[in-house]
């Protein structure tokens, strides 16, 4: 079997075992869309109108938290320099573990989602387009993570840096993945040009996060 | 000085705001760099001293780049 | 040495340079001022807060050119590691910082009259909200690595992936701001530029982009010399040990 898929099932099994960092990330999204009425007022029509950027957020800052992940344990462990110097090229070797963070962390968020969309009233019209939108966005998420989880591999208070990095890149993704969703429930238009756009801004981070990604090792093993 | 209007405070702000921002920076980038100065003459002054008790041979300079990372 | 010898021509050159340089911005502040407050007439629409503009558009024009010298000094840092290019961007983050931080409260402080609202999520103050926190992220990982040519390598991956995404982000903010702004919003700036305004605003542009230069480039000489400081203290630390 080729090096990738290798790679990318060999995270995928650490990261079950591991199962805490998932259900970590599962218990933020929880509590931070069962917050939201604590602040704002049980008013469900409000909340009916915040709910899909609520959700996205909320997802956004869930998927921060354990992005660090990617790089951490096996930059901990001195696994990270055999991997540097093997037979595939460290840029794969980055794209390999974010698509493994996407599969075990990301799509878990994306799947919690609806549950959390009826505490906040989520308009009934609105879940197909939100889910789609997650999964199209949600790469990217993992994707632009995964470079500032390689910009900040072992520095002290690194997950509270690594959220100021990468939070402001992630704008263009929030934008477009909540603009679909509220386009395809109240109009007007069609949310088809968004959802493109979240496409094409997915596929690009897949692309060029992974080379950044790699330089940011490279820095960090020397 | 013409009327400036009833949002005049507005616009003393705003040019009060540049003030201090940017004489903020001017002061801040020249001290900064009349500290390094001092510092530098002093810690050269003070190898040579510590130079002129020791034979060694012809001063190099300093070349500024590769200090080894400190941390563990 | 040809490696060292950059950083000593750089520091005679400024050295020359920056009384000049000082001497023409202190003179075109002086007579952007003089434009602004005695020339330039009251807009139809928005009346004196107009000249706020004389400061608000040079800044957020600083905070971009900022930036882009970073991502050069960037780019120049890891393609051929020229031994200033990591100086350049370092002193350079924080004067874009400021003048950023200024586009937004003089932004804000034209708003209020404007609009009735401090802050507005308009295009322009957003995606300058943006550009800001893009800074502060620049100037955070320079503070959290303590090795400077390692800290270097990581800012300018990171402002290189940052500068990629400045249009981006400014896209996703007008396609965001067009679908929850009406239409009617009164454009900052309004219709065609009369010279009186266009002259007084040219001037403090020019002016503060020679300030700019004068603090990048002291800001420059004070990193190279905090260089110079660490290796001579290696060289002390050495000494001790080797006697």
């Amino acid at each position: 079997m080729n090096p990738f898929v290798l790679l990318v099932a060999r995270d995928l099994k650490l990261a079950w075992r591991e199962g805490g960092a998932v259900f970590t990330a599962l218990g933020f999204y929880l509590a931070v869309v069962a917050m939201l009425p604590f602040g704002l007022g049980p008013d469900l029509n409000l909340l009916s109108r915040i709910a899909p950027g609520v959700l996205w957020v909320a997802l956004l800052l869930s998927a921060l938290l354990s992005v660090d992940r990617i790089f951490h344990n096996d930059f901990e462990d001195g696994a990270l320099e055999p991997m540097a110097g093997g037979p595939l090229p460290l840029e794969l070797v980055a794209a390999a573990k974010s698509l493994a963070h996407w599969l075990s962390t990301g799509l878990p968020l994306v799947l919690a989602a609806p549950l959390l969309g009826l505490l906040l009233n989520l308009p009934s019209e609105a879940y197909g387009m939100l889910m789609l939108t997650m999964l199209v966005g949600t790469p990217a998420v993992s994707f632009i993570g995964s470079i500032g989880a390689a910009l900040t591999l072992g520095l002290r208070r690194g997950g509270l840096l690594l959220s100021l990095l990468i939070l402001p890149l992630q704008v263009p993704v929030l934008i477009f993945a909540v603009s679909a969703v509220t386009v395809s429930v109240t109009g007007p238009g069609s949310p088809l040009p968004a959802l493109a756009i979240l496409a094409a801004l997915s596929l690009a981070s897949m692309v060029l996060a992974p080379l950044a990604a790699a330089a940011a090792i490279r820095m960090n093993l020397q | 000085m013409p009327d400036l209007g009833p949002h005049a405070s507005f616009i003393w702000l705003a040019y009060g705001a540049a003030v201090v921002v940017l004489a903020g920076l001017v002061a801040w980038l020249r001290a900064d760099l009349r500290a390094q100065q001092a510092l530098l003459t002093e810690l050269e002054s003070s190898l040579t001293r510590g130079r002129s008790a020791k034979p060694r041979s012809g001063r190099r300079k300093p070349t500024g780049k590769r200090t080894k990372d400190r941390k563990p | 040495m040809q490696k060292y010898a950059n950083p000593t021509r750089f520091m005679t050159f400024s050295g020359a340079v920056l009384p000049w340089l000082t001497a023409a911005a202190a003179l075109l502040l002086a007579v952007g001022l003089y434009l602004a407050f005695f020339v330039a007439p009251p807009d139809y629409q928005q009346g004196q807060t107009v000249k706020i503009m004389f400061i608000h558009v040079p800044s957020a024009w600083l905070a971009m050119l900022g930036y882009t010298v970073i991502a050069v000094s960037a780019f120049t840092s890891l393609v051929w590691r020229h031994p200033l290019a990591d100086v350049s961007a370092k002193a350079a983050a924080p004067i874009g910082a400021a003048f950023t931080l200024l586009a937004l409260v003089t932004g804000m402080l034209w708003g209020k009259p404007m609009w009735g609202t401090y802050w507005v999520w308009d295009a322009r103050l957003t995606s300058v909200l943006v550009l800001f926190l893009l800074y502060l992220g620049l100037i955070a990982i320079w503070q959290a690595i303590e090795e400077p040519s390692r800290a270097g390598r990581a800012a300018a991956i990171l402002a290189l992936v940052g500068f990629v995404n400045v249009p981006i982000i400014k896209f996703s903010v007008d396609w965001w701001n067009t679908l929850h702004q009406p239409a009617s919003v009164a454009r900052l700036g309004g219709p065609a530029i009369h010279p009186t305004i266009l002259m007084p605003l040219l001037v403090m542009a020019v002016a503060l982009t020679c300030l700019f230069f004068v603090l990048h480039m002291t800001a420059m000489r004070t990193e190279i010399l905090k260089r110079r400081i660490s290796a001579l203290r290696l060289r002390q630390v050495t000494d001790a040990a080797g006697a």
